[in-house]
Parts: C-alpha cells; sequence; structure tokens
C-alpha cells in the first residue's frame, strides 16, 4: 500500500503508511506530483517537507517514493545554466510553463539532446579507481572531467567506440557491470570527499581594493558579508562573481529579488572575464530560488549550489560560491521547524541553526582531490541582520564558522561610500597565511605597507572622535595630516565604483602601487611638517584631487608612475622653498 | 467539482473556524460561509483527517457552532477580470462597491498570482519621470521597479504619492493607477480618490478599498487582489500600470493577528517568521515580462511604526523592494516638501536607467556628488550645533550654505509643480557652486565646464 497525505500543514504535509520511505528520500505528492523530501519518520508516518507550493493538495492523496535521496545530477551542461533551487532549469519551465512559475513539473537539469564530443582517456582492462578520470568533454569555458563516481572501482570490460555523447550514454562498462557515462549523481546533504584538506595559501584575486589589499580571502576561504538592506551585499558578491579569480562561479540567489537574477543573466554574457578573455557566463553557474518561490526549495538551494561547487572542485578547479542571502535560508529553516513545531531557541530559529551554518561553511576548503590534484571552493555568505543588528542568531553564529568578515556599514552606505565595508569592524584571517604570496608576488613590502595604512586609518578613527567635538581646527598639524591621508585612502583607495568602467576591477599591481604612492606621500609630507612647512601647501589641492582621483585617472600600475613623477616635482618645490 | 457542504462547526476562534468530519476539501481552498442569511468567504489553511481550519475573511463576529453552514468550492480564491474594471471602485476583494452592479468577468484568475519566473523577466531600465527633483535627481524611478515611500503618521504620503502619479510621465503606452487601500482611514482613501477625479484622471484608475472600519483579515486580500489586476492590465491589455498601495502597516498588522489566533511561534515584535516570504509574494510582483508589452510598477506606502527603520515592517520591505523613499518628521515640520531624507532613500536600479541615453550624461556623477556633499552637511551641521558657526572653516561654511540650498531650493517644490529631468539637474549644479571646487570630486572636469561653468 503506498503512503497517503493526512494532514496538510503550508508546505509540510505528513503522510501515513509510509513505512516504505527512507529518511531524506525524494518523493512525489499528490496527483501534481509536487516534489518533496521526507525529514522525518516516526512509527509509520513520514512528515515531508514539499518544494513546490501545496495549494490544490488534497487528503489521501499518494505520496510516492523515489528511492534516491533529494540529489543533483552532476554532468556537461550545467555551466551558463539557471536553476531553481532543486536544480529544475528555469528555461526549462518557461519552455512548459510560460512567464509564471508552473507547479509538478519534471525536468531534466542536463540536456538531453545536446552532442558532446567526448574524449575518452582509458582503455579496456584499465583499472580505474573513485575520484579517476575517465574522460573529458569541451564545456563552453572548461574542460568538464568525467569522474569515476564514490564507491565505484574496477577494470574496464567495454568502451564505447563513439566520439559523440548525449547525456544518457554509455562510454564504458566495468567488469562487474557497472556503467560508466555521461553524468553522477550525488545527494545534496553529504559532503563530497576528497583526499586531504590543504592550508589557505593563494589568496582569491577579486580586483576589489578593499578586499584584495585590506581584508584578503584565500582561496578555499571562508567570508560572510553582513549588512542591513541596500549597504551593498549583493553588489559585492556580483563584483565578486564577475571578477574574481576562480575557474568556476556558483551563484545562489537564495531567496532574493528575481530581477537581481535577470540583471546577471543580462550582464554577464557580455563581460569578460578578465583572466580568461572569455565570457563570463562560461565559466558560471546560477541558482535562482527567489523570495517569492517555494521556500522550502529555498532551504535546498543551498546544498544544491555547494554540491555542484564540490563536483567542480573535484575536478582540480578553483570554484567560489556566493550565497545571497544566508539569512533567507536560516529564515526557511525556522519557517519549516514552526510547522514542524519543533521548540525554537534564539528568534524563533530551530537549536540546530548553528550546527547547520557550520556545517554549510564547513564544505569549503582547498583540497587535494581524490584523483591527486588540487581543487578549492571559496564560500561567500551575505548575511541580512534584521533591523541591521549583527547581535542576532544568523550573524553571530556565522561569525564563529568563517574567516572574513566583511561588514557593510549603514553610515557608509548612507554616505555614497562604496564598497560599504567598515574598515573597523571588518577583520579577515588570512592576512598571516597569504603573507608569503603577495610578498613573492606582488611586493616584498606589501605586508609592510599595508599595515602602514590600517594604522593610518586607525590614528584617524581615534582623532574622528576629537573632531566630531572641537572641529578639525584645534588638532595640531601633524594630526592634520594624519586626518588628510586617511581621507586619501578613504576616497582614493576604499571606495570603488562598481559602475566605474575603468575602476571596477583594479588589478593587484595597480592597487599596490596606490598603496604605496600614499603611504609614501605620507612618510614625504611628515618631514616638511616637521619642518612646519604651511599644511595647505604640503597637502596642496590640486595634488590631493589626483590622488584621489588616481584610480580613475591611471589605468594601470604603469600609468600610475606619471603621478609618481609629479608628487616627485611637487615635493621637489616644497624642498626649494623650504631649504631656504 | 462538486460543492460539499457542511452544516455546523466545531470551533470558532478569532478569524478562524474547524470544521469536521470535512471529505475531500483541498489546502487553501475557496469557502463560503453561511448564517443568518449573510455569505462570508474563506480560505482552508490546514487540512487533516476530516478536519479542516478556515481563514473567514470578514470575521467570524455573529457566527454560532451548529447553524453556520460551509461550503467547499473546489477553487482557490479567485477574482473576475475585464477592461470594464476602469474606473470602478472595488472593496478588499475585489467586489464592487460603487453601487454600479456587477461586472460581467472576461477572466478569473487566482488572486495569489505565480512567481515570475526570473528567465522571463526583462531588466527594468527605463526612467519615470515624477517631476519631482529629489526623486528624478537622486532616487530616480525606473519603470517594472517597486519603490516603497517609508513615511510616518501625520506625514504628507498620499499627497507624494498623488503628485507622483499625477506627474508620471512615460514615453508611449497606455497609463493606469491601480489603487488599493489598506486599513486607510476613510478620509484619507478620498482625499485619493478626490484628487484624481479633480484632475479628471479617475477613468484611468482601479480601486481596491479596505477601509480601517472593513474586515481586518480582508486586508491580506486586499494587496493581492490590487495586484491580480494590475498583472492583468499590464500583461494582457499592455498597459504601464502604477499600483499605490497604502498602508502596508495595516496588512502586516493583519498578518500578525492571524498568525497570533493560529497559535504560530512569533519572530521579532509578534510578527510571524514567515513574514519576509509572505511580503515578497506581493512585493516580487512587480516588473516587465519579456514579449508582453505593459509593466506593473509598485509604490507601496508604509507607515514606520515610531519613526523605527529598523522596525520590522520597513526593515523586511526594505530587505525586498528595490530601494525606499524615507519621508523625514524633521524635514516636515521645518515646512520643507517634499520632505524626502535623500540619505537614508535609495532606488537600486536608478543605475541602468540613468546617464546618456536615458537622462542626461552628467547625471550619474551629479548624484554622486549631492549625496556626498549633502551627507557631509550632516556632519558639519553636528559640528556647528557644539562649537558654534562662527567658528567653523570656510570649507565648512559653504557646506552650511550648500546644505541650505539643497533643502530649500532643490528639494522643496510644490505640490503642483512639475520640473523636468533637465530643469533638475540644472537646479542641481547651480547649487553646487556653493562649494569650493576641490571639494568637487565625483564629476569629471569636462562636466565640470560643459554644466556648471557654462552660464
Ligand atoms: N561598489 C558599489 N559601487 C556603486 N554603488 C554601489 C556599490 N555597492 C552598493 N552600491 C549601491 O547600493 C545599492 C544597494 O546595494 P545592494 O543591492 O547590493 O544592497 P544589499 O545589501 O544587497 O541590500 P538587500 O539586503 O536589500 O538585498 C546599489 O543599488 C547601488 O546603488
Ligand atoms: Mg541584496
Amino acid at each position: 500500500m503506498s503512503a497517503k497525505i493526512i494532514k496538510i500543514n503550508g508546505p509540510v504535509v505528513i503522510a501515513d503508511n509510509a513505512e516504505n520511505l527512507k529518511m531524506n528520500e525524494m518523493v512525489k505528492v499528490g496527483k501534481n506530483k509536487l516534489v518533496g523530501e521526507v525529514i522525518g519518520l516516526d512509527r509509520g508516518k513520514a512528515t515531508i517537507q514539499v518544494y513546490e507550493e501545496t495549494s490544490g493538495l488534497k487528503i489521501y492523496e499518494e505520496v510516492e517514493g523515489t528511492g534516491r535521496l533529494l540529489s543533483v545530477i552532476l554532468g556537461p551542461g550545467m555551466i551558463g545554466n539557471i536553476y531553481d533551487g532543486i536544480q529544475r532549469p528555469l528555461s526549462e519551465l518557461e519552455r512548459v510553463g510560460g512567464a509564471f512559475i508552473p507547479r509538478g513539473v519534471e525536468a531534466s537539469p542536463l540536456p538531453k539532446d545536446t552532442k558532446w564530443k567526448v574524449k575518452l582517456l582509458k582503455e579496456i582492462g584499465d583499472e580505474v579507481r573513485e575520484g579517476e578520470v575517465y574522460a573529458e568533454v569541451q564545456e563552453r569555458g572548461i574542460v568538464h572531467k568525467l569522474m569515476v563516481p564514490i564507491g565505484v572501482s574496477g577494470k574496464i570490460a567495454k568502451k564505447s567506440d563513439k566520439e559523440e555523447f548525449t547525456i544518457d550514454d554509455v562510454l564504458y562498462v566495468l567488469e562487474d557491470g557497472t556503467k560508466l557515462g555521461m553524468y553522477q549523481i550525488w545527494p545534496v546533504r553529504i559532503p563530497r570527499p576528497s583526499k586531504k584538506k590543504l592550508p589557505p595559501k593563494i589568496p582569491l584575486i577579486t580586483g576589489q581594493r578593499v578586499l584584495d589589499t585590506f581584508f584578503p580571502i584565500s582561496k578555499g576561504g571562508t567570508a560572510a558579508i553582513p549588512g542591513g538592506f541596500g549597504t551593498g551585499k549583493t553588489i559585492l558578491q556580483h563584483q565578486l562573481a564577475k571578477w574574481a579569480d576562480a575557474d568556476i562561479i556558483v551563484y545562489i540567489g537564495c531567496g532574493e529579488r528575481g530581477n537581481e537574477m535577470t540583471e546577471v543573466l543580462t550582464e554577464f554574457p557580455d563581460l569578460m572575464d578578465p583572466k580568461t578573455g572569455k565570457p563570463l557566463m562560461d565559466r558560471t553557474i546560477l541558482i535562482a530560488n527567489t523570495s517569492n518561490m517555494p521556500v522550502s526549495a529555498r532551504e535546498a538551494s543551498i546544498y544544491t549550489g555547494i554540491t555542484i561547487a564540490e563536483y567542480f572542485r573535484d575536478m582540480g578547479y578553483s570554484v567560489a560560491i556566493m550565497a545571497d542571502s544566508t539569512s533567507r535560508w536560516a529564515e526557511a529553516l525556522r519557517e519549516l521547524s514552526g510547522r514542524l513545531e519543533e521548540i525554537p531557541a534564539e528568534e524563533g530559529y530551530p537549536a540546530y541553526l548553528s550546527s547547520r551554518i557550520a556545517a554549510f561553511y564547513e564544505r569549503a576548503g582547498r583540497v587535494q582531490t581524490l584523483s591527486g590534484e588540487e581543487g578549492s571552493v571559496t564560500v561567500i555568505g551575505a548575511v541580512s541582520p534584521p533591523g541591521g543588528d549583527f547581535s542576532e542568531p544568523v550573524t553571530t553564529h556565522t561569525k564563529r564558522y568563517v574567516k572574513c568578515f566583511w561588514a557593510l556599514d549603514k553610515s557608509l552606505a548612507y554616505a555614497r561610500h562604496y564598497p560599504a565595508i567598515n574598515w573597523n569592524t571588518s577583520y579577515s584571517g588570512y592576512v598571516e597565511d597569504l603573507k608569503i604570496w603577495y610578498s613573492e608576488t606582488v611586493d616584498k613590502n606589501w605586508y609592510e605597507y599595508r599595515r602602514r595604512a590600517m594604522e593610518l586609518l586607525a590614528e584617524d578613527g581615534k582623532l574622528q572622535e576629537i573632531i566630531k567635538i572641537m572641529g578639525e581646527d584645534v588638532l595640531p598639524d601633524m594630526q592634520k595630516l594624519v586626518v588628510g591621508i586617511a581621507r586619501i585612502i578613504k576616497v582614493g583607495l576604499l571606495q570603488q565604483n562598481a559602475y566605474s568602467e575603468v575602476d571596477s576591477f583594479c588589478p593587484l599591481d595597480k592597487q599596490f602601487k596606490m598603496l604605496k604612492i600614499v603611504v609614501d606621500f605620507y612618510d614625504r609630507a611628515r618631514k616638511f611638517v616637521e619642518m612646519n612647512a604651511a599644511l595647505s601647501e604640503v597637502l596642496k589641492g590640486s595634488v590631493v584631487s589626483k590622488l584621489m582621483r588616481m584610480k580613475e585617472d591611471y589605468k594601470t600600475a604603469k600609468d600610475l608612475e606619471e603621478l609618481e613623477k609629479e608628487i616627485e616635482k611637487h615635493f621637489e618645490e616644497l624642498e626649494k622653498v623650504y631649504k631656504e | 467539482m462538486a460543492v460539499v457542504e457542511y452544516t455546523g462547526v466545531s470551533s470558532l476562534r478569532g478569524p478562524l473556524l474547524v470544521v469536521e468530519g470535512v471529505k475531500g476539501a483541498s489546502y487553501d481552498e475557496l469557502v463560503e460561509i453561511e448564517s443568518s442569511g449573510k455569505t462570508r468567504v474563506g480560505k482552508v489553511i490546514m487540512l487533516e483527517e476530516g478536519r479542516a481550519v478556515v481563514q473567514v475573511f470578514e470575521g467570524t463576529a455573529d457566527l454560532d457552532l451548529p447553524g453556520t453552514k460551509v461550503r467547499f468550492l473546489g477553487k482557490p480564491l479567485e477574482m473576475g477580470l475585464s477592461p470594464d474594471m476602469l474606473g470602478r471602485v472595488f472593496d478588499g476583494l475585489g467586489r464592487p462597491r460603487d453601487g454600479l452592479g456587477d461586472m460581467i468577468a472576461k477572466e478569473k484568475r487566482d488572486i495569489n498570482g505565480s512567481p515570475i519566473n526570473p528567465v522571463s523577466r526583462v531588466y527594468p531600465r527605463n526612467f519615470i519621470q515624477t517631476g519631482i527633483s529629489a526623486i528624478d535627481g537622486m532616487m530616480t524611478l525606473i519603470r517594472g521597479q517597486k519603490l516603497p515611500i517609508f513615511s510616518g503618521d501625520g506625514l504628507p504620503h498620499n499627497e507624494l504619492a498623488v503628485q507622483i502619479s499625477r506627474q508620471a510621465t512615460i514615453k508611449e503606452g497606455e497609463f493606469l493607477v491601480v489603487f488599493a487601500a489598506i486599513g486607510l482611514r476613510n478620509t484619507d482613501a478620498e482625499y485619493i480618490l478626490n484628487s484624481f477625479e479633480e484632475t479628471g484622471a479617475m477613468k484611468n484608475i482601479v480601486a481596491f478599498l479596505n477601509l480601517a472600519s472593513d474586515p481586518v483579515v480582508e486586508r491580506i486580500a486586499t494587496p493581492r487582489a490590487a495586484l491580480t489586476t494590475a498583472e492583468y492590465f499590464a500583461f494582457d491589455l499592455g498597459y504601464h500600470v502604477l499600483v499605490i498601495m497604502s498602508d502596508m502597516t495595516n496588512y502586516c498588522e493583519a498578518l500578525r493577528e492571524i498568525s497570533n489566533y493560529r497559535g504560530e511561534i512569533p519572530s521579532r515584535k509578534g510578527y510571524p517568521g514567515y513574514m519576509y516570504s509572505d511580503l515578497a509574494t506581493i512585493y516580487e510582483r512587480a516588473g516587465i515580462i519579456k514579449g508582453r508589452e505593459g509593466s506593473v510598477t509598485q509604490l507601496p506606502i508604509l507607515t514606520m511604526p515610531n519613526n523605527d527603520i529598523t522596525h520590522p515592517i520597513p526593515d523586511l520591505t526594505g530587505y525586498i523592494t528595490e530601494g525606499q523613499i524615507v519621508l523625514s518628521r524633521d524635514l516636515h515640520m521645518r515646512g520643507i516638501y517634499p520632505p524626502i531624507n535623500v540619505l537614508s532613500s535609495l532606488s537600486r536600479l536608478m543605475k541602468d536607467g540613468i546617464g546618456k541615453g536615458y537622462t542626461r550624461e552628467d547625471h550619474p556623477h551629479l548624484s554622486g556628488q549631492l549625496f556626498a556633499s549633502y551627507s557631509r552637511v550632516q556632519d558639519v551641521r553636528a559640528l556647528a550645533s557644539i562649537i558654534g558657526e562662527e567658528e567653523l572653516t570656510d570649507i565648512d561654511k559653504a557646506y552650511l550654505k550648500f546644505g541650505e540650498d539643497f533643502e530649500r531650493r532643490f528639494l522643496s517644490q510644490g505640490r503642483d509643480e512639475n520640473r523636468n529631468i533637465e530643469e533638475t539637474l540644472d537646479l542641481a549644479w547651480d547649487i553646487l557652486r556653493d562649494l569650493p571646487e576641490e571639494e568637487i570630486t565625483r564629476v569629471s572636469k569636462e562636466e565640470i565646464e560643459k554644466y556648471m561653468k557654462k552660464r
């Protein structure tokens, strides 16, 4: 006898006669075959979370098991695609249902009739082990490697003699009859295994000065972007998706706006990856479960995204995953927990909130893959604290599990200082790990220059307290100089307009050059202030405004040498005056 | 689908009733409740074996347990739609309320709508000129956007909404206002309707009225009925629809009340944990769809309890909408209309809808400059209040003058004053002359030459 619905409460459904269902099994609910997952089993009754709108569902309609856990299908055809939270391609849903999302539609995540040119790497008689690459497919920007599924190994008995394959074709058969095809299936809630974790040593270059220069993140690292509404979380995530030097980007719009996903879809195909020169869409996978789409699929979307990311990591790629916003995912947990009548902990959130957040960020890392290559998953999650108050549960728990905290500040956003990352409350736990890389790749003094700039900002922070009460005029010239230089750092270095043609992405060498110019300028200016030179001469308006605008006026590090010469001239002139 | 009727209910609590022995009902189904000759409507909000919980839109006052009849209609809450709705006034559930008789429906739709597929959306880019400098210059409204007004009791949000909808011009296509009054005082609703009548715009408006004295639960349906109508006119008939919903705070209060009766675990300030998702099913119904002519632009209005922008209602709204226009009591007290606090206001879609080919090439930098300079004004004012104006540096004094001009000349305008975008931008350059040139860092040298020095 099959399972039958005996209770419906929003997205949560209870079915009786559910002895044959398994925990976390994917099920089809009711006559419309809505997609659901078993999330509890108790004396023959199953609690099911339904990933689609349940209106119209009736008592005693059937629940059908599918025999497999909530999974994703991994193979060629994902890149450039946009999926909902349970990996249904949105373009397929559009084809079936038009502009409004239909229900109960089954859609293959991977295109069925695309013919892929496949390079078969193994011969009959070869032994293959789990995680080993047996074939390669050129998919848009990358080489998509087909890997032996976890738990499978053996000797190849048969090899297909074709060169082109569709997604359901078989490439190899092992001696025990196991088929190796074009795709594999993996349950989303279980992390994919790797050989071992590697330490964070290489930065993820983002082209954003406030990140790369001040609060860098490593490949395989974790970061949170907390901030009230309108402070710039999404723009920053979009910037990272565009410019970060990862091989693959997985972008999850988790309970956010539809237009933001449309924006990515319209913009990315026309933008070029600065590293490869190929369209950005050629390395991007989108998952869109917008705020008005079913809340339980929102809960699943995070797992769908990270599993896809791990799959590409296993091929030896560096993958960066952006989740906007993890707070909406946490709220989905809360809503479902409420429907299950669980006892809440803080602010209605279930007691397992913390462990779920931990488990998600723990799936980040730089690893040695089963096939011996190096891959990484970098996780960057936006957090949307109610009222912009960082003391709420999702922010505080997230803070415990991430190493970068890029705190967005309402008052900076109000003043249109973008990115509104507060330099006092933000931090990166990777600076020490990345020190060697930066000193070898960028400049041996990178660390020292960064430290000096941070120090100036900190000193300025203290001086601003005084200025607020007494005005700037009461400060001695040396402190006024600090305030002036800090202003150049804030406006000239930290601010970076995402919509600027020149400055949206700032290469590392240019970043360092700008930093060096400002700090060196400070050191030379000090000497003159010590000699009692007039501050208005030292911080001459025309020179200061050049420093503030250097990001826009000089395209490359090389171009900035011109500015260095002008500064040189400025100080030479001062020298002439004050020598006498 | 046969209609099944049950006589007698087993419990009544707030707006909820429970019916036992139910067979074949479906989740979210429409229900009719009859008692002493009066019919009310409700919907199924929970189903168990033989038991259904129904939420009654008109409330349960006056119902009794044995005599109440409940009919399950086998369909979701739908409303009839037709081009004849133009100029008509409906109640919060979409039934005619203007005494002009029934309307023949051409089309019936579930008022809950369905989510628009992100793949099917067109990214909004077309500027709507509202004729209000602060909005056009600094938080530009874009066709297909959802841009709420965050207001407070006693502030002129209704006046502003009326002025916007009267002055909003679009270059091509037919324009229509759908107005949803949600728990509004009768005087406010009347003010809005009368303003439209005076300008002769009434034939281009469809109104849904749930007034303060009308059933609270009906407020859950009112914005949905309005948006179903808006979608019909936009995506079926090709109109550019502006939806004004006032006051969303009353909507949220209704949501909290029902949640409370359902015994749900509340999150902040007693509002249900799903309020974000629920509001999203309303606000996300703005937009433009590929291959369809019209558009739905939303201008929801909400009053912030205690003027607190971090209160869950404005907070969750701001997290969903594409920006916000924030009204300030302080500016209002100083006699400035419209009293828009530009620093906390924002239009997220403006970046792609302004500049060359949309408004004017200097617009993006110029608005950035206004924001940066005006935000500096706040610091200077704070300092001046401590050390006195005389003690300020010359630059700071220039900022004070700029701040004054910004508020009195740029921000302020008459309730009928309709400035075009050129006038707005030129005015902005004009007040920037208060500042020394070194302070104007957000615009390019060429722009300064071309627009500031030209006169
Ligand atoms: N780097 C930037 N350059 C220019 N403008 C920016 C930048 N960052 C943010 N902004 C401005 O801030 C606005 C809001 O940013 P964004 O949409 O990213 O906020 P958010 O934090 O994601 O808000 P929500 O939580 O409501 O989604 C943008 O529309 C843009 O105008
Ligand atoms: Mg956002």
